[in-house]
């Protein structure tokens, strides 16, 4: 680079400069553009609607602040959210410790461990409608691999309606959640593991501190930052979980496995009630905002 | 930063120590791999049984004759499987290429050319990142709706774009920012125009940045589920995943599974190969995607 530099002289440099950055500009001008149609505009469009009752066809009406107080009182409304966060409550630590525990596994490069990685890794890629039809298939009552499983075990018999009851349902979509996600928390704490340098977890077992000792007193606090991440991901993840629930049992049995996404889908989309839907969507962001918001709170706290 | 870079097969070595506990790691590792695969295998061999076998109950674990039917039956399903996969593809190379060309000219000007503002448009591109697109459904249908793109694997490809230019501009801004300045200068200085240097110094050294951008908004509209169910409302612009949920509410007649796990099977091996192939791409991805929030 050097043995170029001396045939730039400072004035043609300086033209150099501020030519490019006049087109600059432009060129940040398609996606800047692009943005604000297909997502500033609708926001707006958006807290717009939820003030005013907005059917698909008919007459649209300025209502003010109604949706939002119909909405707290909406009991669907605030089931599907309790659906949401029960989910949230029992799937995000199982991905996190899960998480751990696989990337403790394959932290270190020995033999065969890069195999095993890319295995734990790859339901991620998949998407999450064909993996819930795999499971929707493995459930089956008929025609499913995990009763007949079961049966040839001696574990069960007759065959076990897995997605016909609440409680064995959620245990359903929790497992395919798990399967899915934790090559994803795997991969950020195996980051957060391997840039503990060596030297301290060495210091640490020098001063008596045995594995696990070291590993809570001194390799879980150092990795934070890396926790507190997966945690909001996953957090963010299954709170908007919707295609596990819409595909396996469809909601049910009533509304038991509702959650605030498909709840979302079919009041906008089924009962075309667009305004009740858009004043939803924005309790859905708050309350994902204050989720996120404390979750990070609680770790920095931690920290101090 | 640096060790979270650090990718599968791109690790520092760490120094060798004796493992007495190597026989009990192989075990563990071997178990859980299975459980892992167990549903994928599963998948792939009902779809090699009979159709006939296929809707059996109780199931076969293996396939007592390996038979192509469940792939000719789907093959004829519908539209035909061919619409459905050609629908799929489209969206997905057209959101491939608006991605790519978007995230690409925004990410230079913001990374080389800092004009006035370019950290509040920095920050207005990013913003879409924060409003997952499950909650702005309602308004992005509307928004279709009077441009005339529902039911339009243009209008889809459009909001997958959405969601994909925060996290191609925060990739392509960083590609460019390690690509050295003073070899687009002189290519100035050689004759070559600012655009020249551009594209013939820099794009090629960014193109790994390019890669993983075109990799995730690859998989986002190859993968995606709600909104095209939601913008898609005929039959013959189904995208495979709308597929599947054709075949199982029995669109085509009650449950077909030996077509189902062909569909699940045509769906995920595409998203498997890519990542086998491409897995340091999306790698580095997932984890500049996670940082930087």
């Amino acid at each position: 680079m050097t043995a170029l530099a001396p045939r730039i002289t400072s004035r043609r440099r300086r033209t150099f400069l501020r030519r490019r950055r006049a087109i600059g500009f432009w060129l940040t001008l398609p996606a800047l553009l692009f943005v604000g149609a297909f997502f500033f505009a609708p926001l707006v469009q958006m807290a717009w609607m939820s003030l005013n009752d907005w059917p698909l066809v008919g007459v649209i009406r300025f209502v003010g602040a109604e949706n939002y107080v119909a909405l707290v009182q909406d009991e669907r409304f605030l089931g599907a959210l309790l659906v949401s966060v029960v989910f949230v409550l029992l799937a995000t630590p199982l991905t996190v410790l899960l998480g751990l525990g696989l990337a403790l596994l394959v932290r270190a490069n020995r033999r065969g461990v890069s195999a095993f990685r890319s295995i734990f890794f790859v339901p991620l890629v998949i998407g999450f409608a064909p993996a819930s039809y795999i499971w929707l298939w493995l459930l089956n009552p008929d025609v499913g691999i995990v009763n007949k499983m079961l049966r040839d075990l001696g574990l069960a018999q007759g065959s076990i309606q897995w997605l016909a009851e609440p409680g064995t349902a959620a245990l359903s979509v929790v497992t395919l959640f798990v399967w899915k996600t934790v090559g994803f928390s795997m991969l950020l704490l195996m980051g957060g593991l391997q840039g503990i340098p060596q030297e301290i977890r060495e210091a640490a077992s020098v001063d008596g501190a045995g594995r696990f000792r070291t590993f809570f007193s001194v390799t879980l606090p150092m990795m934070r930052r890396t926790v507190g991440l997966v945690f909001v991901f996953s957090t963010v993840g299954s709170f908007l979980i919707f295609e596990p629930f819409f595909i396996l049992t469809r909601g049910g049995p009533g509304s038991a496995t509702t959650g605030v996404v498909q709840w979302l889908f079919s009041t906008a989309f089924f009962a075309f009630d667009l305004g009740y839907g858009a004043a939803a969507s924005f309790v859905i962001l708050a309350v994902l905002v204050a989720f996120t918001g404390l979750q990070l709170r609680v770790m920095r706290e931690e920290s101090d | 930063m640096a060790a979270l870079v650090a990718a599968p097969g791109v690790l520092v070595r760490s120094p060798r120590r004796p493992r007495p506990s190597s026989i009990a790691w192989w075990v563990t590792c071997l178990v859980l791999a299975a459980l892992f695969l167990f549903p994928l295998v599963m998948v792939a061999l009902t779809a090699f049984k009979t159709p006939q076998e296929a809707v059996a109950s109780p199931p076969t674990y293996l396939p007592t004759e390996v038979s192509f039917g469940n792939f000719e039956n789907l093959w004829n399903a519908g539209a035909g499987l061919g619409v459905y996969l050609a629908n799929s593809v489209g969206v997905a190379l057209l959101t491939v290429l608006f991605t790519t060309v978007l995230s690409t000219l925004a990410g230079y000007g913001l990374a080389r050319a800092s004009f006035r503002h370019s950290g509040a448009v920095f920050v207005l591109l990013l913003a879409p990142m924060m409003v997952p697109i499950q909650a702005m459904l309602t308004p992005l249908y509307v928004t279709l709706l009077n441009l005339n793109l529902t039911d339009s694997l243009l209008g889809l490809a459009c909001i997958y774009t959405m969601s994909q230019i925060p996290f191609g501009t925060f990739v392509m801004r960083n590609a460019f920012l390690g690509v050295p300045q003073e070899l687009e200068e002189a290519a100035w200085v050689d004759g070559a125009g600012i655009l020249g240097g551009a594209l013939r110094i820099s794009l090629p050294l960014a193109v790994p940045g390019l890669a993983t951008v075109a990799l995730f908004a690859f998989f986002t509209a190859w993968n995606e589920f709600l909104a095209a169910l939601i913008m898609l409302t005929s039959d013959s612009r189904y995208t495979v995943p709308l597929l599947l949920q054709n075949l199982v509410t029995g669109q085509f007649g009650s449950i077909d599974w030996g077509m189902l796990q062909v569909g699940v099977l045509l769906t995920s091996i595409p998203c498997v190969v890519i990542f086998l192939i491409l897995q340091r791409y999306y790698v580095e991805g997932l984890l500049a995607g996670s940082v930087k929030s």
